[in-house]
């Protein structure tokens, strides 16, 4: 393993603090759906798949940690909108079953291919994580492919609320591959592969897979993605819902739990 | 000195599955003693995101304390990996009795039909089918059983 130089650790930086940061805010959006699910099953899934999203950014948190940054509870807990690296994606509102299960089927995929390459990072820390974190997005990519499947099958109204989310999603969801200031930092030191490399094996993995159940994907070439969230930028949604989640924690900080 | 620390562990059940032990269930991937008061004990998580766990570690050092360890230390550490195939034999039979599906053995990586036929607790058909690949814990699917008519639930497989 080569030498990291300060510029190495920026750059491992920014990589956990942008998927930290998609896990937690993703976890907390599908948390929203416990109790509203259409059906029994759809409640627990979203609940499940949020608490698993959750344990994962604390697992990426306490690495951040570990490498010099504050702890967990006051990274996720005491920042801005402004000092969040997560994708514009991932934070937008739940809407209607329709998108959100898009969202998860798109962003899932992206997670899996992720962890993938992440394990066999030369950071080995982050290479213990990813291994054990692939086995569980495991099952979120089967969830959201069993529904997308079934969905198609449903009927032209099922079929069709579906193609239209994933109209709507898919320049959204392009926006998660949006290049961090260190690729070629990452990519050199064997840190991890990059951004362009991530989009790239996505597309061949959920467009062949949403065309074997019928739907057409849109072209990457006719679609904007939504960019910004990992310099910070982000929509009017991010704020209130780092309100929201920090409602009881900001009345006494300092609490003991 | 190692196995009679591992004894001790060994009584401690899951706080979510009573009929388990912590060490059947594969989660105790470490123990080091260098004095006779003294013990490190490491543990991992089945899923990362399991609430059980700071129980778990709760349950540990009390455990150590009755016995009297003075100098404890009990950590959760990504190093080793949990999977499924560290559950023990007696763990495996202690699912069972709690009336969840065993995870069946693999090689590493997870074929997900494994689960659409997943043999039933009750009556052991395999005219089985998958409801949903969770439940009411994170380490849980549900299932129901065409043979028997019950459902139930299943300890998912883990690579």
């Amino acid at each position: 393993m080569m030498e990291f130089t300060d510029k190495h650790v920026l750059a491992l930086k920014e990589l956990l603090y942008k998927m930290a940061d998609d896990q937690l805010i993703l976890g907390h959006r599908n948390s929203e759906w416990t109790g509203l699910g259409p059906m029994l099953e759809e409640d627990i899934a979203f609940s499940s798949m949020a608490q698993d999203k959750i344990g994962q950014s604390l697992a990426l948190y306490e690495l951040l940690h570990e490498l010099g940054e504050s702890e967990p509870d006051t990274v996720a807990f005491t920042r801005n909108d402004n000092q969040f690296h997560c994708s514009q994606f991932v934070e937008l509102p739940i809407g209607a079953y329709d998108f959100s299960l898009v969202r998860h089927f798109f962003f899932d995929h992206a997670e899996a291919i992720r962890f993938e390459m992440l394990a066999d990072t030369v950071f080995e820390p982050l290479a213990m994580i990813a291994r054990k974190f692939k086995g569980e997005i495991k099952y979120h990519t089967m969830h959201a492919d069993i529904f997308m499947k079934k969905l198609a099958e449903g009927g032209p109204e099922s079929y069709g609320l579906i193609q239209q989310a994933i109209n709507d999603n898919f320049g959204l969801a392009l926006g998660m591959f949006e290049p961090g200031d260190y690729e070629p930092e990452l990519i050199e030191a064997g840190i991890f592969g990059g951004e362009n490399t991530l989009q790239t094996r996505w597309l061949a993995k959920v467009v062949p897979l949403l065309e074997s159940f019928g739907y057409i994907v849109p072209k990457v070439e006719n679609s904007e993605p939504a960019l910004g969230g990992r310099k910070g930028f982000h929509t009017p949604h991010l704020q209130p819902l780092l309100d929201e989640m920090t409602e009881v924690f900001s009345i006494d900080p300092g609490a003991d739990w | 000195m190692t196995n009679t620390i591992k004894a001790l562990l060994e009584t401690i059940m899951d706080p979510e599955i009573p009929t388990i032990s912590i060490v059947d269930l594969g989660i105790v991937t470490g123990i080091e003693s260098k004095g006779e008061k003294q013990v490190r004990v490491e543990l991992t998580p089945t899923f990362s995101g399991c609430p059980a766990l700071k129980i778990m570690e709760q349950l540990v050092t009390e455990k150590l304390v009755e016995n009297g360890y003075t100098d404890i230390e009990v950590k959760t550490s990504f190093n080793k990996q949990w999977n499924t195939n560290m559950i023990s034999e007696k763990g495996l039979a202690a699912l069972k009795k709690h009336g969840l599906a065993p995870p069946p053995k693999h090689k590493g990586y997870i074929e997900l039909n494994v689960l659409s036929d997943t043999p039933c607790p009750y009556c052991n058909s395999r005219n089985t089918e998958l409801k949903s690949p969770f439940g009411p814990t994170l380490c849980r699917s549900m299932h129901y059983c065409k043979n028997c008519l019950n459902a139930f639930e299943g300890f998912k497989p883990l690579g």
